[in-house]
């Protein structure tokens, strides 16, 4: 079996590229918050504060790192490593540019969704391993939201799964070349949307890590750089949720003039800062409105959705015109 | 175009060890570099700054043992969705009537869960619920 160097290549392209934005990530927060907040944001190191993250990055590694001796020390040391290591593995089946993905799985979709099932793994062991009330609660908090929002996250994708005809993630990009799936498939995408916040444990949706009840949540004992890599993998998954929708449903890298991979850092750079505005804007719910609004309202849309979807297709099985 | 497994799940081998060595780097350099000083305040576990009161080995909401177990119902239903929605185009009205036959199942299941108050997460709508049952009674 020949072997050639170019994946290695991709691969090394795809996780530094991700992990730039993910500590860019850090910077770009702060600055829209501030602009969205009438104040200035970090706006002192380097050129428009943007060496604040290298700050940032020198500061967290110089910081003890302390593990509590209450705490069960392996799994306290291996959680934030979990998230880490599942995120970066499901950059491995974006197609970035026509040609450009480290492993072009017939199962794309699948694959994402079983690394983000993995990832529960990573809070709700962190806060387990915490021995620590508020952790306990942040932890539990976060593994029965991230589970809920998994399953409508899985059935709001299977609209697009059915116009497609494929979990290959370069066929569904070939598949909404005369039309973008966020047309045909709206409720999909809203749906996808939500569940990728709720799935990232972002604002509105961050109560496994709510500031005001539960301190840090599943994260409370953390610090120095293992608190670092949960909050480097939240930038991570941002990343990889907005790439994703800007796959499934914005036609990842089609667009006229411009190159495909500026199309595609385009459509990503542009959800990410929505992510970033819902936080800015959105007041938080309570815990029992977060799950009653994924099991009693997201559920049977994603039902819906599905079925209508199927209808539709089957009714246009001839033409085929998506 | 990948044509083998091997050529196909290679490179995914290939990105988990650099995964693993970012995050092993990491932990690792972090446990290097950092500073350790000892302290006995510090090392009690965090309670807004009070004596802690036990450990966190505690019970806690039979509703998470209850997400658990719905999840678990609806992810297979998930499951099985998947493959139906790839070979869908290939099965045609027949598929299509199989799964709302599926799907009418399932959602018997849920409405079921839904009556007996599974979804509910506020301790109030028990109450009420209950109260309600009592007068039904």
């Amino acid at each position: 079996m020949m072997i050639s160097p170019y994946p290695v290549a991709t691969i090394f392209g795809v996780l530094i590229v991700a992990l730039t934005i993910a500590a860019g990530l850090i910077w770009l927060e702060r600055r829209l918050l501030a602009l969205w907040q009438d104040r200035y944001g970090p706006n002192r190191v380097g050129p428009f504060g943007l060496f604040q993250v290298m700050a940032d990055m020198i500061k967290i590694f110089f910081k003890e790192d302390w593990i509590p001796p209450f705490a069960d020390k392996t799994i306290f040391v291996i959680a934030p490593a979990i998230i880490m290591v599942t995120v970066l593995m499901s950059f491995a089946v974006l197609p970035i540019a026509p040609g450009i993905v480290v492993s072009d799985l017939n199962v794309g979709v699948l694959f994402i969704l079983a690394m983000s099932s993995l990832g529960v793994y990573s809070v709700a062991l962190a806060g387990w391993s915490s021995d620590n009330k508020y952790s306990l609660l942040g932890a539990l908090r976060a593994a029965a939201q991230m589970l809920s929002y998994e399953v409508f996250m899985g059935l709001s994708i299977m609209g697009v799964v059915l116009l497609a005809g494929s979990f290959n993630l370069v066929q569904i990009i070939d598949a909404q070349r005369g039309l973008w799936f966020v047309i045909p498939q709206f409720l999909g995408f809203v749906l996808f949307l939500i569940a990728g916040v709720a799935e990232t444990r972002r604002l509105p949706f961050d109560l496994p890590e709510a500031e005001s009840e539960l301190v840090a949540g599943f994260h409370s004992e953390y610090s120095g750089m293992k608190f670092g890599m949960f909050f480097v993998g939240e930038y991570l998954g941002i990343t990889l949720i907005s790439s994703l929708i800007a796959i499934l449903f914005l036609g990842g890298w089609l667009g006229p003039i411009l190159p495909p991979i500026v199309w595609f850092l385009l459509k990503t750079f542009l959800l990410i800062c929505f992510f970033i505005l819902l936080r800015a804007s959105l007041p938080r719910p309570r815990f029992d409105q977060l799950m009653t609004w994924g099991w009693k309202v997201m559920l049977p849309l994603a039902v819906a959705n599905l079925l209508v979807t199927g209808a539709i297709v089957v009714a246009t099985a001839q033409g085929r015109s998506f | 175009m990948p044509t083998t497994y091997a050529e196909t799940y290679f490179p995914l081998l290939i990105q988990i060890l650099i995964a693993l060595a970012v995050a092993g780097g990491m932990i690792g350099a972090s446990a290097f570099v950092g500073r350790k000083i000892k302290d006995r305040v510090k090392n009690s576990p965090y309670e807004s700054g009070m004596e802690p009161v036990g450990n966190a080995r505690e019970r806690y909401s039979v509703k998470f043992y209850l997400v658990a177990m719905v999840f678990i119902l609806f992810d297979i239903e998930a499951i099985f969705l998947y493959p139906w929605a790839v070979v869908y185009r290939e099965l045609r009205l027949f598929g299509f009537f199989e799964m709302l036959l599926f799907i009418a199942l399932v959602l018997c299941g849920f409405f079921y869960i839904w009556k007996k108050g599974v979804l509910d997460w506020s301790t109030e709508a028990h109450g009420e619920r209950e109260q309600e049952n009592k007068r039904v009674a």
